[in-house]
């Protein structure tokens, strides 16, 4: 795996960013420590390798997971709810309590309600109050976000676009699962850009950004629809800001880049992997099944800090199966 | 969506009512008999694609879907004039074309999923 569309090439005189892009393409599994100074970020170090440099007390912290697929129960990942259960409890685990638990969507794998019944149960074994969600395309089966509303309409405006600021953030959580049209990559759609260009108004060019969306916010592999076809119009807002972290998931692997003062990351799934982009022999973006103790290393959670006064934010992804 | 009368070209009687037998009438028997193969026809979906991805048949064939990822899929026509649920592994959708026309269809989750039938007296 690389980090492809990377707009900031490996730079020789970063070596410690060249290792972690390496710990990456060999799917170590080792957690990868970013840090983001004035947006642009650097590799501290993996946990496998030597100290992570740990968070500062006055540090903010919060969790991202991603694409839970609650009801999946194929050959790819039998256990769902107990690969669920082991990343509860590493993140109850953290030794600085994060402040919110972020996920990127397909909460639920066939949106039935049963499923967002189940997903509601089990997020809350996440011992932390605040669980955002934005929705996946699994999460809009049928009758498109109306279940997934049920339980999920973070500002009871019934819809599945918001924004709120918690420890100086401004967080803004973004649907692209709606818009599908035949042989193109989905859309934000204009109601959501516009909406979007009216929130951030009133929020300074100083403010942290973090942006959720399900579908990358940028063209990782357009063959499979990996990416938001207006997803542009969306980032031209946020460039004017001085740190902007866009968190996607969909793609079930990390995967980064960067663009000037935005940075855009795809997260691990809590369910199953999928093929990295156009993998050879694989053709399709489906369900990868792994031989018996790899899937552990494959699937898992990701925490990030922003230490107040130093710009400075860092990503741990860490699956579930570690030392 | 619920399936169409089940009129296959050249069964006569069964189920089908007064209207399919004017509207089969109409259409043409001699016709449906020339192209007997594609009286029912199956389209698998496997590995993210639609097979096959192209077929053509007469007024008033019920064309079937079956799912065999292990990823939902949805077929959608492109002007939405037919439309399935999510199908699950296994899961079957049922259409069935009532006139001539080309009929593009896509899978509203993978949209790079496209398909067509071609409907031919």
């Amino acid at each position: 795996m690389t980090a492809s569309n990377d707009s900031k090439p490996d730079s020789p005189a970063d070596p410690t960013r060249r290792k972690a892009l390496n710990c990456l393409a060999a799917w170590s599994g080792a957690a990868v420590v970013w840090t983001m100074v004035g947006g642009v970020p650097r590799a501290l170090g993996a946990t496998g390798s030597g100290p992570v440099a740990a968070a500062s007390a006055r540090a903010f912290t919060f969790v991202q997971i991603s694409d839970t697929h609650f009801g999946f129960h194929k050959d790819a990942n039998p256990d769902i709810v107990g690969g669920f259960r082991r990343a509860a409890a590493d993140i109850n685990a953290l030794p600085q309590k994060p402040a919110l638990v972020l996920h990127t969507g397909d909460v639920t794998h066939l949106s039935k309600p049963e499923e967002f019944g189940q997903a509601k149960e089990l997020l809350q074994e996440i011992h932390i109050d605040r669980v955002h969600t934005v929705p996946g395309e699994h999460d809009a089966l049928d009758d498109g976000l109306a279940g997934y509303l049920k339980g999920f309409d973070h500002d009871g405006k019934n819809r599945a676009w918001y924004s709120f600021d918690q420890g100086g953030v401004h967080f803004i959580g973004l649907s692209n699962v709606l818009n599908f049209k035949l042989g193109t990559m989905t859309s934000l759609g204009d109601e959501q850009i516009a909406w979007l260009k009216q929130d951030l108004a009133r929020v300074s060019h100083s403010t942290p950004i973090v942006m959720l969306a399900h579908i990358p916010m940028w063209t990782v592999y357009a063959q499979w629809g990996w990416g938001t076809a207006d997803a542009d119009q969306a980032l031209a807002l946020l460039r004017p800001y001085g740190s902007v972290t866009v968190l996607n998931g969909h793609i079930h692997q990390v995967l980064q880049k960067v663009e000037g003062n935005i940075a855009l990351h795809t997260a691990m799934s809590l369910a199953y992997p999928l093929p990295t982009p156009g993998q050879e022999g694989i053709g399709e973006p489906g369900p990868v099944k792994v031989p018996a103790g790899e899937l552990g290393k494959l699937i898992g959670t990701r925490q990030l800090t922003i230490v107040r006064g130093k710009h400075e934010l860092a990503l741990v992804d860490t699956p579930i199966d570690h030392a | 969506m619920t399936t169409s009368p089940n009129y296959n070209a050249g069964a006569h009687g069964g189920l089908a009512g007064l209207l399919t037998f004017v509207l089969a009438t109409l259409s043409g028997l001699a016709g449906a008999v020339e192209t007997p193969s594609i009286d029912t026809p199956s389209i698998e979906i496997t590995k993210f694609a639609f097979a096959p991805k192209e077929i053509t048949v007469v007024p008033g064939t019920k064309v079937t879907w079956t799912n065999r990822d292990e990823t939902p899929h949805t077929i959608s026509a492109a002007d939405k004039t037919f439309l399935s649920k999510a199908m699950d592994t296994d899961d079957r959708y049922e259409y069935t074309f009532a006139s001539e026309g080309d009929f593009s269809y896509f899978c509203t989750l993978h949209p790079f999923m496209t398909g067509i039938v071609h409907v031919r007296k």
